[in-house]
């Protein structure tokens, strides 16, 4: 570790030092897994028979990936599609020279940032009528578009003003017009710089739409609870489920770092508060 | 406005079982993600394989999912919270609370975590170097040198954890607890003509306390800037 801020290279006894720690540690490790191993084969979760054929069966695998992972990425898709177009439109609006399109744009993004993206799904679920069957399918997109679309608009401003000065003036000094240098200087470098974050931002939508649970809308979760329902075992299908989602989020995490070794460097998006970009959740957000 | 004006008590004991869950959870999962990032950020190098990997599995699961975890999945391995039954005037904190606060603390933690690191990592090398070549111990370079900026620049992520948190406190509507989300869907359903005051009274609860934690937590920064 010569390249840690926090240690020196260790010397002969803190060696032997480190590896007591780590057989502790490994000893602890294993006996927490034993543990939760155990109490979950005591109860009958790692029957194959009974719990786990569900997910080898041709029909509950197409259940799954058709009705369950497919529906989630369309609707996670839809709402990113949403928000890049929120995003752009209201991140330009808050960079605005005009005093009257700054302030609203302004204020939108900043209420639908403070704002649970469970509240607004509820609600405009309820706007849509609930008796509807499409309303809870719309009610996440909309929602999540809401939500990641004002902190896009935060990301891309931030991506705009990281952009260096001398590119807009150089281009006002050519003789560009205000909409030229930003949609063709300004704007593109500034997507460039976000890339990373609208990828993360990817992560945090995907995640989001399990919270469509509260609003019955279709997906990974909803397909889990039917199977789970029939075959009452809830054990396995909540590890499929969980797997399905860790599997993609963790390539769209590579991907953004990725992106962000190949076009951003180590130049980091200040973000203002309450931002939340790839906190997770959401906000439920963030999540 | 008479599902509201009619109902501030349930109004205001749902913000009550929100700032609860948020309290309790925040505090928790600070000290666990500073736990884990100490795991991270160690010479021990099993521990720091445990702890990345815990935080990429985490961070990379919907909350939804790690909730039902503890609501569902738990208990068949012993672990639940029946033993959980405290009730403080009018509110109830019980098995649900107690897997809602377990869940957004461990949830939350891996966040914790990274914000940390990322704080750590800012600190630059040649400040520990300098404070070893004037001959301080490791646990001075820590206390004097390294972690009091370190904290400082985590400062702003933390905030934004944290805000995110508040949040996410709203997911435990689904798992049984009757804090703001699930009692605005209740009015909702109840009210249904009066479903926009009643979204805008809901909204106005949450950006009030999220001012609140953003305003501290600029404060804090500005207290702790280096003159």
């Amino acid at each position: 570790m010569s390249n840690s801020v926090l240690f020196d290279a260790p010397g002969p006894k803190t060696v032997l030092r480190h590896r007591a720690y780590a057989v502790a540690t490994g000893l602890a490790l294993l006996g927490i897994a034993w543990y939760i191993f155990d109490g979950f084969n005591d109860a009958g979760q790692f029957d194959y028979e009974k719990k786990w054929e569900v997910f080898t069966t041709p029909d509950f695998i197409r259940a799954l990936l058709v009705d369950g992972l497919f529906k989630t990425l369309q609707m996670a898709f839809g709402a990113i599609l949403g928000a890049i177009v929120f995003g752009v439109v209201f991140g330009i609006g808050k960079l605005s020279e005009h005093r009257w399109i700054r302030w609203p744009s302004a204020v939108i993004v900043e209420f639908f940032r403070a704002v649970p993206v469970l509240l607004l799904m509820v609600f405009i679920w309820f706007s849509l009528g609930i008796k509807e069957e499409s309303s809870s399918f719309w009610a996440v997109v909309f929602a999540l578009t809401l939500y990641n679309g004002a902190v896009l608009a935060e990301v891309l401003r931030a991506g705009i003003n990281a952009v260096p000065k001398g590119q807009g003036e150089a281009a006002y000094a050519i003789g560009m017009r205000k909409t030229q240098v930003m949609a063709n200087i300004l704007l593109p470098q500034g997507v460039k710089i976000m890339l990373p974050s609208l990828v993360s931002q990817c992560i945090v939508a995907l995640k989001d739409t399990a919270l469509g649970t509260l609003v019955l809308a279709p997906g990974l979760t909803k397909v889990g609870t039917q199977i789970y329902l029939e075959f009452n075992n809830r054990v396995p299908t909540m590890f499929v489920v969980a797997t399905l989602y860790i599997s993609v989020n963790f390539l769209l995490m590579l991907l953004a770092n990725w992106l962000q070794k190949r076009y951003v460097g180590e130049k980091k998006l200040q973000v203002a508060l309450p931002g939340t970009v790839d906190t997770g959740a959401g906000g439920a957000g963030g999540m | 406005m008479e599902a509201i004006s009619d109902n501030w008590d349930l109004y205001f004991r749902s913000f009550g079982y929100t700032v609860a869950l948020f309290v309790i959870a925040s505090v928790l999962s600070m000290i666990f993600g500073t736990i884990l990032c100490a795991l991270r950020v160690g010479p021990v190098k099993i521990m720091r394989a445990a702890a990345t990997t815990y935080v990429t599995l985490v961070r990379n699961t919907p909350l939804v999912i790690v909730f039902a975890f503890f609501t569902f999945a738990s208990p068949m391995f012993g672990l639940t919270f029946n033993f959980l039954d405290v009730h403080i005037g009018k509110f109830d904190f019980t098995e649900a609370f107690g897997a809602a606060v377990v869940s957004l603390t461990l949830y939350t933690s891996t966040f914790v975590c990274e914000a940390l690191r990322s704080g750590i990592n800012s600190v630059p090398l040649g400040q520990a170097e300098a404070a070893r070549a004037v001959g301080l111990t490791f646990g001075g370079t820590m206390t004097q040198v390294v972690l009091p900026q370190a904290i400082r620049a985590s400062v702003p992520p933390l905030a934004s954890v944290q805000i995110a948190m508040l949040k996410n406190t709203s997911v435990a509507a689904a798992f049984g607890i009757l804090e703001a989300v699930a009692q605005m869907r209740r009015f909702t359903n109840n009210f249904s003509s009066q479903r926009t005051e009643i979204f805008i009274f809901f909204a106005l609860g949450y950006i009030l306390l999220v001012l609140l934690l953003s305003f501290a937590a600029s404060r804090l920064e500005k207290r702790w800037q280096v003159a």
